[in-house]
């Protein structure tokens, strides 16, 4: 069924690629998605954007709006600060955010006014004919503009600044002076675009007040347990007074993280109107209400002459648009950016960056990426082959040189990560292997001397995941733990629940195999509940790939929780102490004595029928608090031809060789590669928020925001390698977001591969046909006998 | 006769309000006649959704370009319902996912889709199934080459389309040792 | 979202439909596969009083030939043509073009008269009845006229319908043993507008030379345009590639594009010479007529 080759031995349930428990209500149009949630006698709510990216609001007259019939209500940010709840608190806690324009629009298609109506139809009706009267005001759409200050952005606050905030790690004067002394050194600004997450199914949320005056909110949550403590923050109910609900959701990627000021104003409709609120963004509304990437960095690095690298420099300037809505940790305002040095040895590194204001929508999501990896590693693994071309070294070579080597883990980076572990050098030679690289290279070579451009290209990534150790990680004070709850029932089947949310991952199959193997039950007898605050366990929800490293840790340790109570329980029906009991063979046996076994199933009976002087039943919950991150690292390759004429690109191939520790369930896991290279291939070609000089938002909806189809996405082959990580309860790394994070600069490092003949050093993506083919023309005119 | 025949305007009580350009459709989905008074202006995939109470064909853009909403009309013409107003498919016949299992039994294309892991979060799949079925119809050997083409209709954000192509591959050989099965069907 | 209320007209025939849109004049307007309309509804950038749903009329689907024409109805869908074994067979460039329209589903309810109709410049049918010679024929109050396809397509989005009228048709020539053609098209991806592109046709003569050349481009100016100099400078003449490549720098000179997001003015205008000379060497191959 799948093409992954794990390195591990297949376990009773761990390691088997299980068909997924959840699939049979999908696949029979029986999903539960917001959408299909509807409360009785529910009103539909629809907002009014500003079509401008810098304005003051003068005048808003919805008198035509309630004109409409079936028209109930229209509530703006006056009638919202009436409430006091006119702004909302934003992740990162540096920042607070407008849920209705305040007296100014500060992005393109922010939003302005809610309108409440009896049909939905009714409520775009009414949305279209609210008046708001707009004095447009000068547009800074790029933070280069924006760090002068020549236009200030946000008077609300106190800092008269669009500067937001400055944050470095490492040792600047050591890297300056390693720099100087390097026989050579690179530089090159990269910028990685503004992209969004675009999952098929776009936000919603439904909200009722119940007849006990208790919230219930349904809502798209990647995170609902935090959801339910910022609408604490927010709206001051208490947390008991809020049940938030997150049903089947139809993609995430980080775009179903933030509270966006839809929620605020369906629950604040719900309240005051009385009745429940349903709200369903457009398309153009999940497109133009949050963001990701949009780094402008500047890189330096060093090395000797024999391509040892000496030292690496990064600057960069972050535009964070109107409001610093970036869902990273508290203590990480750049998200963990400091991965930077990648793969690799630098004796010394700085890294710098400075975030400010724009006219830009706000945003900063983890799409696909745990928090700002993935401007990282394309920015080290892009400048990893200028610099190789700079050496005329192969770009595999300079990495082998430079990997940090399977006996230096644990690694202490200059930038402040402890690697847990990896074997770098073994999975770029599976890969060079695989993609057959010494025969690539002599066809390339045939293909140049005809002028024919190909290329491969290479990213031998680090990530780091599983955000994370509460001495580190939090949001709005929030541990980044998580928790997991696990009953087994008298018959040996049972229930688990965590505070993480799947959408789309497989977390009913994938949590049922962890504590299935723990256990030695059958994991088909075991259901996954997930998203509904009532009853899960305190979590801090999925995205950055955190689930499996910290989720998945509390999973196994509260099934061997659950293992140590059995062995009481297996001990009084063996008649023998507990200690000379071993788990072995998926039961417990008598030492020494093999036939003398009861098995799980037998002692979760007795746990309820004959638990003796034991507590009986058999269910426990378990709060993890991982000790590090961990870092999940491969090697992947594409191959591409580029059309000398057109621009085009042809990926002909790719490879991604993944080491994501121990692997639950190969086939997920490959499907999650497939997905995340199909993501990191737009990103390479295809997406981008592009923005006009006027600050015109130019990717609002599907069709100027490029999502592939199956005929434009690659054909994708993948591998695996295997360094389980030292302290995860398993040994399991993480996968979801590794070839979104890893696959961009194989993309971008094929096609400058492509052109380098012609004297290429660098494009910024997306690669357009345009873009390939203005450089392939500037440079022949250049160096018009350069082919 | 020349008159133009407009339908009826009913002038009807819709959600407690009074709404002109109210159309009475009648629409047969899944085998069922479902005839509501709706506006003209309602499109085919919320007469699916709200009036015949079926969600399993879902709305993911504005623009006709994810295909998330794709049914089948008048037996295997795949269409975007997001991209016809359910006055459209009056009197005519619209197949949904939700008719694709027959006694709990999954269709060839379910099953192929489930065995290949052709899907992740669920949200396409409905459209994606509809629309590799009519693929099926037409071309029922297609190649890898044939299948990209087919569903380039079709947005997938999770899966990369990899184990899409695979299991329609498996659904294109499942139905045709079915249909070879079949005496009937067979030409020999 | 969701379209501004209309008026909804069932039309059963052609004159059922020509009476409700003599009646509504301006405010109506013809639904047929309503695969560009239904979305600028949803939009709110179309927001037509009255919609005549031609759809009903079983008689405005076909595609047949007869006296010389193939004949398309303002209801036969894309598909039709692009899986018309027939039409396969012997129309290179409409066989070309039916499987880059939009994406496949669209292609299931997208009519070639309601394309050529909406009359968008990025549109696929209008370059391509260009290349091909058509004719389109519209039922008028004086009953129907026929009009060259180069007198109708008259503005961006404006074509020789008038207020009341309607088109019933799409005639294209029928291709004889010695005609060509092909459809080259940039994309960004499937159910794109196209970036650029390039219809073109070619007839040889019995003694090899060219009898008659149809070359138009897409998304290269206000609407579709014949590089009529190219084609003059073809016919009558040996094709050789160093005549192709000559015949495709015609292109960029008629070309004005606009920038935007699918790229520079500049690229599109090169595109037109890379699209033209391509097709146009795929046509002489189609016909064996060059080689590389």
């Amino acid at each position: 069924m799948t093409e992954i080759k794990t390195e591990q031995p297949e376990k009773m349930a761990m390691g088997r690629s299980m068909k997924r428990k959840e699939d049979p209500r999908f696949l029979q149009g029986k999903g539960n998605y917001i959408d299909d949630i509807n409360l009785k006698n529910q009103l539909y709510m629809a907002l009014v954007h500003s079509p401008y990216p810098h304005a003051n609001i003068k005048d808003i007259d919805s008198s035509a709006a309630m004109e409409v019939p079936g028209a109930v209500a229209v509530v703006t940010a006056k009638e919202l600060d009436a409430h006091g709840v006119g702004w909302l608190p934003t992740f990162h806690g540096l920042d607070k955010q407008m849920v209705l324009a305040n007296g100014k629009v500060l992005y393109q298609y922010q939003e302005v006014a809610a309108c409440y109506a009896e049909t939905r139809e009714a409520a775009y009706d009414m949305a279209e004919l609210v008046a708001v009267d707009y004095e447009p005001l000068e547009v800074v759409n790029d933070p280069y503009k924006a760090m002068t200050d020549e236009v200030l952005l946000r008077p609300d606050r106190e800092a008269k600044t669009n500067h937001i905030y400055n944050w470095n790690v490492g040792d600047e004067s050591g890297t300056d002076a390693a720099l100087a002394a390097s026989d050579h050194v690179i530089r090159q600004h990269i910028t990685f675009p503004r992209v969004h997450a675009a999952p098929l199914e776009p936000c919603g949320c439904v909200a009722e007040f119940d007849a006990m005056g208790r919230l219930q909110f349904y809502v798209t949550s990647q995170a609902p347990h935090v959801y339910r403590t910022a609408l604490f923050m927010v709206l001051g109910i208490p947390e008991d007074k809020i049940r938030v609900i997150s049903p089947d959701l139809g993609g995430g990627f980080g775009n179903k993280v933030p509270i966006y000021p839809g929620y605020v104003c369906a629950i604040a409709g719900a309240l005051v109107l009385q009745r429940p609120v349903k709200w369903i963004e457009t398309r153009t509304e999940n497109m133009t209400s949050s963001f990701a990437r949009d780094y402008h960095m500047d890189i330096e690095i060093g090395a000797s002459t024999d391509g040892t690298l000496t030292a690496l420099k990064v600057n960069t300037v972050a535009d964070h648009g109107a409001f610093d809505a970036a869902a990273d940790p508290t203590k990480y305002p750049a998200g963990m950016f400091g991965v930077v040095t990648g793969s690799y040895q630098f004796p010394h590194a700085f890294a710098n960056l400075d975030a400010y204001f724009t006219n830009k929508q706000p945003g900063g999501v983890a799409y696909r990426c745990s928090f700002r990896v993935t401007e990282a590693s394309y920015l080290i693994e892009r400048a990893m082959d200028i610099l190789a071309d700079d050496l005329k070294m192969d770009p595999t070579e300079l990495r082998r040189k430079n990997f940090i080597r399977k006996d230096q883990f644990p690694y202490q980076t200059p930038l402040n990560f402890v690697y847990d572990s990896g074997d770098y050098e073994h999975t770029m030679d599976v890969a060079l292997e695989k993609i057959g690289y010494t025969e690539l290279l002599k066809e390339q070579a045939e293909k140049r001397a005809r002028g024919e451009l190909m290329g491969i290209g290479f990213s031998t990534f680090t990530e780091v995941t599983g955000a994370g150790p509460s001495k580190h990680f939090d949001i709005l004070g929030i541990k980044m733990f998580d928790g997991a709850e696990i009953r087994i029932h008298p018959s040996g089947s049972g229930i688990i629940r965590t505070g993480t949310k799947s959408q789309g991952q497989g977390h009913e199959t994938t949590w049922a195999q962890i504590v299935a193997e723990e256990l030695g039950l059958d994991p088909q007898n075991f259901i996954v509940e997930e998203g509904d605050t009532d009853t899960a366990p305190y979590g801090l929800g999925t995205y950055a790939s955190r689930s499996t490293p910290v989720a998945g840790g509390a999973l196994a340790l509260a099934a061997r929780k659950i293992r140590e109570k059995a062995r009481k329980i297996a001990a009084h029906l063996l008649e023998v102490g507990e200690h000379d009991l071993e788990w072995k063979d998926y039961k417990f046996e008598v030492m020494g004595v093999p036939g003398q076994s009861v098995t799980m199933k037998e002692v979760a009976f007795a746990a309820y029928t004959n638990p003796g002087d034991n507590e009986p039943g058999l269910e426990t919950t378990l709060y993890y608090d991982p000790p590090n991150m961990v870092f999940p690292h491969g090697t992947y390759v594409a191959v591409v031809d580029v059309d000398r004429e057109t621009g085009e690109t042809k990926v002909r191939r790719f490879l991604a060789v993944d080491d994501a520790g121990t692997i639950i369930n190969p086939m997920i896991v490959e499907g999650q590669i497939h997905g995340g290279l199909t993501e990191g291939f737009a990103i390479a070609f295809m997406q981008e928020i592009a923005y006009d000089e006027a600050g015109n938002n130019l990717a609002t909806n599907f069709t100027d925001y490029l999502v592939p189809t199956s005929l434009e996405s690659p054909h994708w082959e993948t591998a695996a390698t295997c360094t389980p990580s030292p302290h995860h309860p398993i040994g399991a790394k993480s996968v979801g977001e590794s070839p979104n994070v890893g696959s961009p600069a194989a993309f971008v490092n094929a096609v400058i591969d492509a052109l380098s003949p012609l004297g290429v050093r660098h494009i910024d993506m997306p690669l357009s046909r345009e873009k390939v083919w203005a450089a392939i023309r500037n440079a022949e005119q250049t160096h018009p006998a350069a082919d | 006769m020349t008159k133009t025949q407009n339908m009826e305007a009913l002038g009807a009580d819709f959600a407690g309000i009074d709404v002109p350009n109210i159309v009475t459709v009648s629409i047969r989905i899944n085998g069922k006649v479902v005839t509501r008074a709706v506006p003209s202006r309602m499109l085919l995939v919320h007469f699916i959704r709200e009036e015949a109470g079926l969600t399993g064909t879902h709305v993911g853009c504005d623009s006709s370009s994810c295909g998330v909403c794709t049914v089948l009309l008048d037996g295997s013409t795949p269409v975007k319902s997001c991209t016809m107003f359910a006055v459209m498919a009056h009197g005519r016949d619209v197949k949904t996912v939700e008719s694709l299992a027959v006694g709990g039994t999954l269709h060839p294309v379910q099953q192929a889709f489930w065995d290949q892991h052709g899907l992740q979060c669920g949200y396409c799949t409905p459209g994606m199934m509809m629309t590799a079925l009519a693929l099926l119809e037409r071309n029922p050997n297609p190649s890898e080459h044939d299948i990209r083409e087919g569903l380039s209709g079709n947005l997938c954000r999770c899966t990369g389309y990899n184990n899409i192509v695979k299991a329609v591959q498996q659904a294109a050989g499942a139905m045709s040792a079915s249909s070879a099965a079949d005496p009937s069907a067979a030409d020999d | 979202m969701f379209p501004a209320s209309f008026e909804y007209v069932r039309a059963h025939s052609p004159d059922e439909a020509f009476d409700a849109l003599q009646k509504h004049g301006y405010d109506g307007r013809v639904l047929a596969g309503g695969q560009s309309l239904i979305p600028a509804m949803r939009y709110r950038l179309a927001r037509p009083a009255v919609l005549v749903d031609i759809n009903p009329i079983s008689e405005l689907s076909y595609l047949k030939e007869e006296d010389g024409f193939l004949r398309i109805g303002a209801t036969t869908r894309d598909a039709a043509l692009e899986f018309a074994p027939w039409v396969r067979e012997r129309y290179s460039l409409i066989t070309s073009v039916s499987a880059v329209v939009a994406d496949p589903i669209v292609r299931h309810m997208g009519t070639v008269v309601g394309s050529v109709c909406h009359n968008d410049p990025a549109g696929d049918w209008t370059a391509t009845a260009l290349a091909a010679r058509g004719v389109v024929v519209i039922r008028g109050k004086e009953g129907l006229r026929e009009v060259p396809i180069d007198e109708f397509l008259v503005d961006s989005y404006t074509t020789a319908v008038e207020e009341g009228e309607m088109a019933l048709e799409l005639k294209i020539p029928i291709p004889d043993a010695r005609t060509q053609g092909s459809y080259q098209k940039i994309e960004r991806k499937v159910g794109d507008y196209a970036t650029c592109a390039a219809a073109v046709q070619l007839s040889l003569n019995e003694d090899g030379t060219i009898r008659q050349a149809g070359i138009a481009i897409t998304a290269a100016g206000p609407i579709a345009m014949r590089v009529a100099a190219a084609e003059a400078m073809l016919i009558g003449q040996r094709p050789t590639l160093e005549l192709l490549r000559a015949a495709s720098e015609e292109a960029p000179k008629i070309a004005t594009p606009n920038a935007d997001q699918r790229g520079s003015a500049e690229y599109k205008k090169d595109m037109t010479r890379v699209l033209v000379g391509r097709g146009l060497k795929q046509a002489l191959e189609r016909l064996g007529a060059v080689s590389a």
